[in-house]
């Protein structure tokens, strides 16, 4: 699933996603998420017609928005790459094949590719330890990764 | 109904789907149809059979014959052989390691010191399907409890079952039901904590995935017990397909009427929403998560006040792992006696575990309590590939214990674990072999809580960050004796004034490591050296070429 980061925030779209939760209990967190997969990210223009939406603060919400790692406040390319590096993955070799993603990528944690591509990002854990070492591409999962097989499948996504 | 002579499951778990169950599953449907027998032979999508190493799997039933390894080019074989002559494809039938080719699931040394009662229907019906789950006696304990037992029933069943909360603390779930059900207001809440975060955990996911109905069946039985209206399963992002299988469960639940107005007739009034995470492990506590429900922040609250009293939205609430709701139904329809004579006096029941590192068999098993780690490894686990030695199994996940080969026999309970300083937690089992450094390992923990705290409290906030500095600084060869002293002070306080359990289990697997892998830290910090040539910045170049992990 491909996401385009779009130059001009459509505000009357935030406005739309925000109406549909607004009367939800902790909206919040559900219209973040929703804002999110519209724009590619979470723009600071969004945060704040988010926050007028919900009455609620601009320091809170940017507060929540900066508080869980699955959101965005700056845009990111096209392609999510999430990598685990937690225990069950470490022993089975995490590391060379986190090593090998650097090198194919040319960017570190949190780092772009400069065409825009890929976003390399770490993560804690993914829940599917049983294939260990893992890594989720957007909403796709890849497992019993070697520095080999994490190349060819980044392949895929060029 | 239709009746098929054959039914053949192919698990459709995620460790399978990666696999490419998805890819045999279509050939199967087309290759029977091309033969003609698309009427005769069912092929039913599951939920996660346990062997994920050996995935895909396919089981035929009515001979329940289980095929490993399935791809796409198998099936016509497969289906030849198999579904047309009524022969066994020899090439692909499970073969437990170094003996000969098992005939059925039962037979199988996998299968054999199991005990599936959460994982009853995993592997065995379409997750997709209410049907299915109802043929298995689903809802009968809803039923059960709302038209033969009053809430005070129910919660005496629960509390005589001894059943312990499986998120990991142990909690006994039936008095939490009966605090709930004695808090006072008319609003109160059931909540399924499904944000499984602890690295080696996976069992939620795929009882979401496998078995969702009997998650909703708990919480519903939940609701009665307590007099609650609406209930939230909070799920990880993370688990696409949980969330997609539940969703569907439910829209199945309430066209059924065993959701929404007047239940089974009684004048129950309940309904589910799905609340999706967004990426916090600490959100796992259970008053992070109520924030975090509630559109904030996921920082714990000081307790008391407890949930039952003071908790979603300030309301009493339930809070219940996904395991421990799994397990309701059973206990409801079969009570509570038949429930202790599985697991131990203080623990009974069974424990699902996950199987992951350096284990033969990885995957999801369920056993009764109090079976020792020495048969979950050696028995079902298949043990350590390529017959390598035995070095630590980590239980409970990152915040447990590291235990060494001199505590394999230590039966698995919250209780008996708990006396080696270690926890049962959330059933991780993460085994590692000799190769392995264990300094390494324990660095690999510290950076884990140095990363997932959330920050609310300072002995956690500089707590995790000084643990994770020490660590590396004894994996890079700069550390001082006086760095183990720090680090022994540090775990002190960390244990006695961090406000949740995320800050203080953190220092327990370090602690457990430094205990019983002693020899190991002193090689690290007096002689500079890893004996296992794992840590990059001591092992000499030789060693480092030699193993392929040169920078």
């Amino acid at each position: 699933m491909a996401r385009e980061v779009k130059k001009a925030v459509d505000t009357a779209l935030v406005d739309k996603i925000v109406a549909k939760h607004r009367t939800r209990e902790g909206a919040l967190l559900p219209v973040l998420r929703e804002v999110q997969d519209s724009l590619g990210y979470l723009p600071q223009e969004a945060l704040e017609r988010v926050a007028l939406g919900l009455g609620l603060s601009l320091s809170r919400v940017y507060g929540v928005a900066t508080f869980y790692s699955l959101f965005y406040t700056r845009p990111k390319g096209r392609y999510m790459v999430r990598v685990c590096e937690s225990a069950p993955c470490h022993v089975q070799g995490a590391q060379e094949v986190i090593d090998a993603l650097i090198r194919e990528l040319g960017v570190s944690f949190g780092e772009t590719t400069p065409d825009g591509r890929f976003t390399l990002e770490k993560v804690s854990c993914l829940g599917v330890c049983g294939v260990a070492p893992a890594v989720m591409i957007e909403d796709r999962v890849y497992g019993n990764l070697t520095p080999e097989s994490v190349v060819a499948v980044i392949q895929e996504y060029r | 109904m239709s009746f098929y002579r054959a039914h053949v499951l192919v698990c459709a778990g995620t460790n399978c789907a990666l696999k490419g169950s998805q890819a045999v599953r279509e050939r199967l449907v087309s290759e029977l149809e091309g033969r003609g027998l698309g009427a005769e032979v069912k092929v039913v999508e599951t939920g996660c059979f346990g062997l994920c190493e050996e995935g895909p799997t396919v089981v035929v039933y009515p001979e329940g014959v289980l095929y490993c390894r399935v791809t796409p080019d198998d099936v016509p074989e497969l289906v030849e052989e198999h579904l047309l002559k009524g022969r066994r494809l020899e090439r692909l039938i499970y073969r437990q390691p170094v003996e000969k080719a098992v005939q059925t699931v039962p037979q199988m040394d996998f299968f054999r010191g199991q005990v599936r009662v959460v994982l009853r229907n995993c592997g065995v019906i379409d997750p997709e399907s209410i049907e299915e789950y109802i043929a298995q006696g689903g809802y009968q304990a809803l039923g059960k409890a709302l038209t033969e037992m009053t809430p005070a029933d129910v919660v005496a069943e629960l509390k005589a079952s001894g059943l312990r909360g499986r998120g990991g603390a142990g909690f006994p779930t039936g008095l939490k039901w009966e605090f709930a059900a004695r808090a006072k207001g008319d609003v109160k809440y059931v909540v399924c904590n499904a944000d499984e975060g602890e690295p080696g955990t996976f069992k939620d996911r795929l009882i979401l995935e496998g078995d969702p109905h009997s998650v909703i069946e708990g919480m519903t039985i939940a609701a009665y017990a307590v007099g609650a209206k609406k209930g939230y399963v909070y799920i990880r992002g993370e688990y696409a397909l949980s969330i997609e299988r539940l969703e569907t469960a439910l829209k199945q639940a309430r066209k059924m009427g065993l959701l929404g107005r007047d239940i089974f007739g009684s004048g129950l009034e309940f309904d589910i929403e799905v609340r999706v995470g967004a990426g916090a492990y600490v959100c796992g506590e259970e008053t992070a998560l109520f924030e975090s429900l509630e559109g904030g922040r996921g920082e714990p609250r000081l307790k008391p006040p407890y949930p039952t009293d003071v908790g979603l939205f300030g309301k009493p609430t339930v809070i219940n792992n996904v395991e421990t709701l799994a397990n309701v139904a059973p206990i409801i329809s079969h009570g509570a006696k038949w429930y202790r004579t599985l697991g131990t006096e203080g623990s009974p029941g069974t424990k699902v575990f996950t199987l992951t590192g350096d284990i033969v068999n990885e995957g999801l098993i369920e056993v009764p309590m109090g079976i020792t780690l020495r048969e979950v490894i050696y028995g079902i686990g298949g043990g350590i590939p390529e017959g390598r030695g035995f070095k630590m199994a980590q239980t409970g996940g990152t915040s447990g214990g590291c235990l060494p080969a001199e505590l394999l026999d230590v039966p698995m309970d919250y209780d008996e674990l708990a006396k080696v300083g270690s926890a049962l937690g959330s059933g991780a089992l993460l085994i590692m072999d000799d190769t392995h450094c264990i300094v390494d390992i324990a660095r690999v923990f510290s950076r884990f809580f140095e990363h997932e705290s959330c920050g609310k409290c300072v002995p956690c906030r500089e707590g995790t960050m000084r643990l994770h500095e020490i660590m590396t600084r004894i994996t890079t060869g700069e550390a001082t004796p006086k760095d183990i002293e720090n680090l022994e002070a540090l775990a002190r306080t960390m244990a006695a004034a961090c406000l949740c359990p995320l800050g203080q289990a953190a220092p327990v697997p370090v602690m457990t490591t430094f205990k019983y892998f002693r020899e190991e830290y002193d090689a690290h910090i007096k002689e500079k050296r890893c004996p296992t040539g794992t840590c990059r910045a001591l092992a000499s170049p030789a060693v480092s070429l030699a193993a392929g992990k040169g920078v």
